[in-house]
């Protein structure tokens, strides 16, 4: 198993701090240019960035990251560069952030699970998040990559029944990730009230950290939960401004919600 | 014959690769579907619509014309485009709507390539009550005008989906992300034997009426089994239904027939079965049209409903197991047997149907005279009309024009 993302949410909670875990689309607008994206997250305070991988049919996305994935299998994105020219790249620059690869199951499957395992650990990779992986297909994937030392990251949903959502945390990987809303990504004006409760269960039964994700784009909404949960994820409020404004956005975006974080 | 090997898993093929929100869902259907299995009143109800209102047992007909044309087996037609609405779709919808009032759903969800299976949950959920959504590639909405106004006409909102390739691939992310956001309240009635377990083997169960009446059928008409049937495949919902009943008699030749659009290398095509590789689609893993880097490719079919690049998680196994033959026609073979079955049986099949009929002049060759092939009619072509149409129609028969 990685240590990286352990130290990395220690390193936050030693400054109190909830952890930001900032999602990216590789390849969006171009895989060189998504380089210098990444790395304005992390220098706005990202501690975790998650690295998204286009898919042909992104069905837990909504149309902020469905519209980055269009654009970067445009510009010629694929698992196999993005492990050779983005992550590496990123890993160099910020050599103290974490790497997770999130992208759906066929895209892994395509390039053989060891394969890819072996690769993305070598290059620098901490984990893999694989939003349409429930734990009854995923046993033998996280074997795989618990061998090779990747963290194959579970979901919990807003759906997901109490013994379920125990069950997956105290078998947790990396980080337990907690959908927020019954819904694909995208911002949200508002959360649901039980937010706070499923996070506070998640948390209990789990040995790893526990995200709240979804749906999540303002510093105060980043207050709100972290007195529940070690750290949010923000992806379509990021997507968008690399999008309409580039670099220099994202890293204000990234610092304003660190703002929020701060306990 | 059961050909699940375990729960919800085809051989490798099957699962449930969908979001945890999903998963609750997906048990509560398999529990809910399982119960309501066991009950005999929900059959009795869903036998009493087929034959009330979708007009069940459909015929099966004697192609004599065709049979002598090809010179080979007696060919017969089983006549799903008889059923109510035009298409074998009906059989699956009405099941499905009857579960979900069971489980107390309060609106339906469907995607829809050609308009067939929106049309056929529209009237579905017009009969029992419930609101309906269809959606709907933006593409696919231009191309099949007719079955989007019948849509409406039944009462059912019908949403275009602009992401993608615009056709039936995107409407099914589409009614996928939908119900992910409201899966409290909303079925998703999924139109062919794909998506996540335990949608495979339930539009199998409902469509195996077909094969079930067949059997008795057969035997009542020509007094044996069929010695080969043939159905076209898209998802494979009318392949499965026909073909399911006689996995188990060797003695049956059990034969689908895929898009091959511009042909096998053209790269444009609908063959999943016979150029797709393992992959996971729209929740479970069966033969997919991807590329090397496991990019979903668009599919192509001069009909929309085979204009799919996935198929069925049991018809994937069927054929690789060998116990089902894949062959495929292409767009130009489908166009010359709709207009040869329209001339030869005064009956204008659906462009996929013409897929199954492309391939039955040599079927009932190989098979020989003395022997019985029927084919599948999945559908009738009034929806392809202006497809045909604009290609322009054939000189009329016998006559001066
Ligand atoms: C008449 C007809 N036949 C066949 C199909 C293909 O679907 P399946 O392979 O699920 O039977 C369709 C789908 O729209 C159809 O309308």
């Amino acid at each position: 198993m990685s240590g990286e993302i352990a130290k990395a949410f220690a390193r936050a909670k030693a400054r109190g701090e909830g952890a930001l875990v900032a999602y990216g689309m590789a390849g969006d607008p171009d895989l060189a240019r998504s380089v210098d994206v990444f790395t304005a997250m992390v220098e706005g305070g990202a501690d975790i960035i998650e690295v998204g991988v286009a898919f042909s049919d992104p069905i837990a996305d909504g149309p902020v990251i469905q519209g980055a994935s269009e654009r970067a299998l445009k510009a010629g994105s694929t698992l196999k560069r993005v492990l050779d020219e983005v992550v590496p790249e990123v890993h160099r620059r910020c050599p103290e952030t974490p790497l997770v690869i999130m992208t759906y199951v066929n895209v892994i499957m395509a390039m053989g699970e060891e394969r890819f395992a072996k690769l993305a650990r070598e290059r620098g990779v901490s984990g893999a998040i694989l939003p349409d992986l429930p734990p009854e297909e995923s046993e033998a994937l996280r074997a795989t990559f618990d061998a090779a030392g990747v963290d194959l990251i579970p979901l919990c949903a807003p759906t997901t029944p109490r013994a379920r959502a125990e069950a997956i945390a105290k078998d947790g990987r990396g980080f337990v990730y907690c959908v927020s809303v019954a819904g694909v990504t995208g911002m949200r004006a508002e959360l649901p009230p039980d937010l706070s409760q499923r996070l506070d269960l998640v948390r209990k039964a789990s040995p790893v950290p526990v995200v709240a994700g979804f749906g999540i784009s303002s510093a105060e909404q980043a207050r709100t939960l972290s007195a529940h949960a070690d750290g949010v994820v923000v992806g379509s409020a990021l997507v968008r401004a690399a999008h309409s404004d580039g670099p220099q956005a994202v890293k204000a975006l990234c610092a304003d919600i660190k703002r929020g974080l701060k306990r | 014959m059961n050909t699940e090997t375990s729960t919800g898993r085809f051989g490798r093929f099957g699962g449930r690769y969908v979001p945890e929100t999903l998963v609750p869902a997906l048990m509560e259907l398999e529990a809910a579907y399982m119960a309501a299995r066991a009950d005999p009143t929900f059959d009795a109800e869903v036998a009493r619509v087929l034959r009330e209102f979708v007009g069940r047992p459909t015929t099966l007909t004697p192609a004599r014309r065709l049979t002598e044309a090809w010179g080979g087996a007696n060919v017969w037609l089983k006549r799903e485009d008889l059923a109510h609405t035009g298409a074998h779709k009906i059989n699956n919808t009405v099941g499905q709507v009857l579960l979900a009032k069971r489980m107390g759903k309060k609106r339906i969800i469907a995607e829809t390539g050609a308009g067939q299976h929106g049309v056929a949950t529209a009237t579905a959920c017009a009969l029992f009550g419930l609101p309906c959504e269809v959606y709907m590639g933006a593409l696919d909405v231009e191309r099949q005008a007719l079955n989007v106004f019948r849509m409406r006409a039944l009462g059912a909102v019908v949403r275009p989906v602009e992401s993608g390739s615009r056709t039936l691939k995107d409407a099914m992310n589409e009614a996928m992300r939908t119900w992910v956001s409201q899966v409290s309240d909303t079925h998703y009635v999924i139109g062919s034997a794909a998506g996540p377990h335990p949608y495979p083997s339930v539009v199998r169960d409902f469509q195996s009426i077909i094969g079930k009446e067949l059997r008795t059928q057969a035997m009542a008409a020509f007094g044996q089994l069929p010695d080969a049937i043939v159905a076209c495949v898209g998802g494979g919902s009318n392949a499965i239904g026909v073909l399911h009943p006689f996995i188990g008699d060797a003695s049956v030749r059990l034969i689908g027939v895929e898009a091959g659009g511009h042909g096998l290398d053209s790269g444009q095509h609908g063959a999943s079965l016979t150029l797709g590789t393992e992959g996971v689609l729209h929740g479970s893993r069966s033969l997919v049209l991807q590329d090397a880097d496991g990019q979903i490719q668009e599919a192509h079919s001069i009909s929309a409903g085979l204009d799919y690049p996935g198929v069925g998680p049991e018809l994937a196994h069927l054929a690789k197991i060998g116990r089902m033959e894949v062959r495929t026609a292409t767009d130009d073979e489908a166009l010359a047997s709709f207009y040869e079955v329209a001339r030869m049986e005064g009956i204008l099949p659906a462009l996929e149907t013409s897929h199954a009929f492309a391939r039955g002049r040599e079927l009932a060759r190989e098979l020989g005279a003395g022997k019985y092939l029927v084919i599948n009619c999945s559908g009738r072509g009034d929806k392809d009309v202006a497809t045909i149409s604009a290609r322009g129609v054939p000189p009329a028969v016998g006559v001066k024009a």
